[in-house]
């Protein structure tokens, strides 16, 4: 255990017989604690040689700080040791399986990371004169051609930052398509299953959030669907697949039911993984869709972000795109950057610059590397590896949607009733097993869910031991009574269960001196 | 293909497991007219190798600032990163992780997020910060979003000479939600009275400082003024290397401090990814919008950190939630936070003067030249030009040269003739003094034609 200035708290004191404060350092020999980087420092270090500063007169308008700032100085050795050990306490897709439902982490390519450093790309400055960055409108362009392919759309807006931000960017087309219609529609259509962000990016378009609950057989409800119509709809917002895993059968009856009342199709590509090469979007009748790049075309997650969410749009949309966009005329590219002119319909900017550029030159490295023939494999691969988990568990585990899954697999908690042990506990020893674990809770519509997402990147021997693991610990679960083997998992993290409820109730959300 | 292992046996394998004849049965729920049976009309899979080459060829066609003389700043910098932070974050522990939703196999990526946290809490001089946001502006525009809901007022004033792309995204944010945004005309001079146009009716007034045209200004008046009304001041920095020597937003005042913090480990890249820092007082933390992080213990009572106020979040609160803000920019605030690790105290103070030092010693030489005048009385990095000629032309044809001269204030304004022949020019610790005089020979040359 380490007090705040990062010394052992009780040097040589083992705690009992719990895991952790049975040596002198905190450490268990390549376990390696690292304290915060604010305990580390001492002045008169620096990690970074410079010139010395030009004496000049000052033109700072007297503005000079006066006070200290409070960082800490370190030398360059001391930080590279304390991130490599920060490191250490991470999982990661390299180093294991990953399979969070919803979140498609497969395996990032490093070819692709080379690519985004490569001269000339990596280092161009966003404001650079156009005719100086001709490669790079023409990399926007080309990967513009591949998601329009992929999709089956005409349009697409590339400067969206992630999921949230796409869905953002559709549905503020969808409402500048109608005020430019001069139509006041005010609500839009959600299903109870949707991801948070989708209510949440509807309320921020001055839309009211109608849920729509999901059938017997897990897809949205088209008798209650229906119902809801009417003229003041603006659209509606689905993840398809969905999130339990499953394709919307209904979806061209969906988008022609949206569209005979005025209303426009939002999709949530999340899940694009499963489909890619088997279908499009655009065949669906979608007016709106975002990709996730850090998704479905591995750029890589780097715990939280950046993603980047490009929307494709239909010809009904395509004219209210937010600016920046590549136009190409007479095999010379350039920047529509302001609202004027051609672009007069659009609703306006989403982004400082042109868009999540480094995310760009890795996705469009990752088609080249598969090609056609490739993408149609990924969805395959991920759809196979699905459907085996879920014949590996549903024995044991329920599914609560018959028939078969796409690039996911959705299992409720019911074979865990009365056993003590719920879906948390299940996560937690599964990391002790050596699992990121599933997606638990989500979506909202089934009890206790588990969710998981195996992606196209796993071997069959990972699937089987996977499913060995699952195996083992719901019947352990099942038959034993043994609830405390559970409740004290994990065991062997870096850390044990943490108290979340503390840190919400009274937060402490940066270092502060000790004497402050 | 080389990420995809199954075999034609294997898949085979798998599928009689499954209990279907073939892979198409897996895809049964797609209607039947939507299926696509033919490839996508698009390229096969190549080899690495043709892969790795075909993207060098899009970066050889472009005019690399690490091979021009390079003065472009307007809200993206270009300094000097040292080697360990890209070696850093691409440790696969890092990169490869996702959202740290299982705090105990995720400590990495949490501890080093509070330690971001921190560090932008301190350099902008507020009680706390966020885990970041997706850039600057959009940063700006969740601050006014926020203070509206902070104030339960519906109105925020930008400041004239905010970035104009940071006022375009905060419209494009505010547009159809029940709050309003009102800017005042840029202005070279600076010239607003801000405090004139405050009421009661007002959120927040949001000033860059320094601003679009490179000025600084002490914004203490302002604050107090907000204040008095009940509005909150919302402070933009888009060159976080300036709070190295100025003093800081919050020691001014600011409720609310956002800003671009690209300068600091993150590759220029083109616009993007970069890093939206977040930052305000204490007392408005459950109205913040994004990911926080926080301290807590471990069922050992060990120190650990986890994700917390989730309820603000949209995966709780869907449509009430504070933002609809899910992946942020985790790995470039990383990158933001080991820089400023090796940085430190001294380095962040001496970045600052270096930076200030370059680029007044090249005003200097560039005022001299006939027939051009720098515009700024006060500026950091980065400063303001008239030229006798167009900007934007001037900046073709230095291109021409070799030279990135600068940004044409006209690509940001377009439209007014007043600002038609103004170049924003930026002189960073990586711009050697060859570079400055081979600017100021190129400025003559054009300027004497």
């Amino acid at each position: 255990m380490l007090n705040n200035v990062g010394r052992p708290t009780r040097p040589g004191a083992a705690g009992g017989d719990t895991p952790s404060g049975d040596t002198f350092t905190g450490n268990k020999a390549l376990n390696l604690e690292t304290p915060l980087i604010f305990e580390q420092g001492v002045k008169g270090r620096i990690g970074v040689d410079m010139h010395e500063p030009k004496q000049v007169k000052s033109c700072l308008g007297g503005l000079e700080r006066k006070q200290e700032i409070g960082l800490p100085d370190l030398s360059e050795p001391q930080v590279m040791r304390h991130y490599v050990r920060l490191s250490r306490q991470n999982y990661s897709i390299d180093a294991g399986f990953y399979p969070l439902g919803s979140c498609t982490m497969k395996h990032n390519p490093r070819i692709n990371e080379k690519a985004a450093r490569v001269k000339g790309l990596g280092d161009i400055h966003p404001m650079q004169p156009q005719s100086s960055v001709q490669g790079a409108l023409a990399l926007i362009d080309d990967l513009a051609h591949w998601l329009k392919t992929i999709t089956g759309m005409p349009a697409i807006a590339m400067s969206p930052a992630a999921g949230a931000h796409g869905e953002l960017c559709g549905v503020m087309a969808i409402r500048a398509a109608h005020d430019a219609k001069g139509e006041n529609r005010t609500r839009i259509l959600v299903p109870e299953s949707a991801h948070g962000t989708n209510p949440a990016t509807a309320a921020l378009c001055g839309y009211k959030v109608d849920p729509v609950p999901a059938r017997e057989d897990g897809r949205m409800d088209m008798a209650a669907f229906k119902a809801k119509l009417g003229p003041d709809v603006a659209g509606v917002m689905l993840t398809n697949p969905n999130t339990c895993g499953l394709f919307e059968r209904d979806v061209k009856e969906i988008a022609d039911l949206i569209h005979s009342v005025g209303g426009y199709f939002y999709c949530d590509g999340a899940n694009l993984n499963a489909i890619l090469g088997r279908t499009r979007p655009g065949d669906l009748g979608v007016d709106a869709m975002h990709i996730n790049l850090h998704k479905t075309f591995s750029t890589p997650h780097g715990g939280g972000g950046p993603g980047s969410g490009p929307v494709v749009l239909s010809d009904a949309l395509a004219a209210f795109a937010p600016v920046p966009y590549v136009v190409k005329t007479d095999n010379v590219y350039s920047l529509q950057e302001n609202v004027e002119g051609d672009s007069a319909k659009s609703f306006g900017r989403m982004k400082t610059f042109h868009g999540q550029m480094g995310m760009f030159i890795r996705a469009l490295a990752y088609m080249l590397s598969h090609g056609s023939d490739g993408l149609r494999q990924i969805a395959e691969d991920a759809v196979l590896n699905a459907n085996y988990i879920r014949v590996g568990l549903n024995d044991l585990l329920n599914a609560p949607f018959d028939g078969v899954c796409m690039h996911e697999a959705l299992f409720d908690d019911s074979t865990l009733k009365d056993t003590g042990v719920t879906t948390l506990d299940i996560a937690k020893a599964m990391i002790d097993e050596g699992y990121h674990p599933m997606t638990m809770y989500f979506p909202l519509v089934v009890h206790g869910a588990m969710l998981i997402e195996p992606t196209e990147s796993e071997t069959k021997e990972t699937l089987d031991m996977f499913i060995g693991s699952m195996r083992y610990l719901i019947e352990k679960a099942q038959t034993s009574n043994d609830t405390d083997f559970f409740a004290q998992a994990p065991r062997y993290a870096p850390r044990r269960r943490l108290d979340e409820t503390a840190a919400a109730r009274s937060p402490v959300l940066r270092w502060s001196r000790p004497d402050a | 293909m080389r990420y995809m292992p199954h075999t034609a046996e294997e898949r085979a394998e798998m599928l009689d497991k499954i209990g279907v004849s073939s892979v198409d049965d897996l895809f049964v729920d797609i209607p039947q007219e939507a299926r696509l049976t033919a490839l996508l009309d698009l390229p096969a899979h190549a080899p690495e190798m043709d892969v790795d080459a075909q993207i060098q060829a899009y970066g050889a066609q472009n005019l690399a600032p690490s091979e021009a003389p390079s003065f472009l700043g307007a809200g993206a910098y270009r300094h000097h990163v040292p080697s360990i932070v890209d070696h850093l974050i691409q440790r696969s522990e890092f990169l490869t992780a996702y959202t740290p939703y299982q705090p105990e196999i995720s400590q990495g990526t949490l501890q080093a997020l509070f330690e971001f946290q921190s560090q932008v809490a301190l350099v902008t001089g507020m009680d706390v910060a966020n885990a970041s946001m997706y850039d600057g502006a959009t940063a700006c525009a969740e601050a006014v979003l926020m203070a509206c809901r902070v104030t339960r007022r519906k109105k925020a004033i930008l400041s004239a000479n905010l970035h104009p792309h940071y006022r375009g995204v905060t419209e494009t944010a505010v547009q159809f939600t029940n709050f309003s945004v009102e800017a005042n005309a840029p202005s070279v001079s600076g010239a607003e009275d801000l405090s004139a146009e405050l009421g009661k009716d007002i959120a927040c007034v949001v000033v860059q400082n320094p601003d679009f045209f490179g000025r600084l200004q002490d914004l203490s008046d302002l604050a107090d003024k907000c204040h008095e009304v009940g509005a909150l001041l919302v402070v933009v920095v888009t060159e976080v290397v300036s709070l190295g020597v100025i003093t800081s937003p919050g020691e001014m005042g600011a409720d609310i401090v956002v800003g671009e913090g690209q300068s600091i480990g993150v590759p220029l890249s083109f616009g993007g990814p970069y890093v939206g820092l977040f930052a305000t007082r204490q007392k408005y933390v459950r109205q913040m919008p994004g990911r926080l992080c926080g301290e807590t213990v471990d069922q050992d009572g060990t120190r650990g950190f986890v994700l917390t106020l989730s309820t603000r979040e949209q995966h709780i609160r869907r449509e009430k939630a504070t933002s609809n803000i899910c992946t942020n920019a985790g790995l470039c605030s990383l990158a933001f936070s080991i820089h400023m690790s090796l940085l430190g105290e001294a380095g962040f103070a001496k970045l600052a003067q270096l930076n200030h030092g370059e680029a007044v010693a090249a005003a200097d030489k560039i005022n001299a030249i006939d027939g051009i005048d720098v515009l700024n009385d006060t500026f950091f990095n980065e400063f303001t030009v008239r030229l006798p000629v167009p900007a934007a032309q001037a900046v073709e044809q230095m291109a021409q040269m070799g030279i990135l001269g600068g940004v044409p204030v006209s690509r940001l304004l377009p439209g007014q003739p007043d600002f038609e022949n103004l170049l924003l020019v930026t002189v960073t610790e990586t711009n050697s003094d060859a570079d400055v005089d081979r600017l100021v020979a190129a400025l003559k040359e054009i300027t004497s034609a």
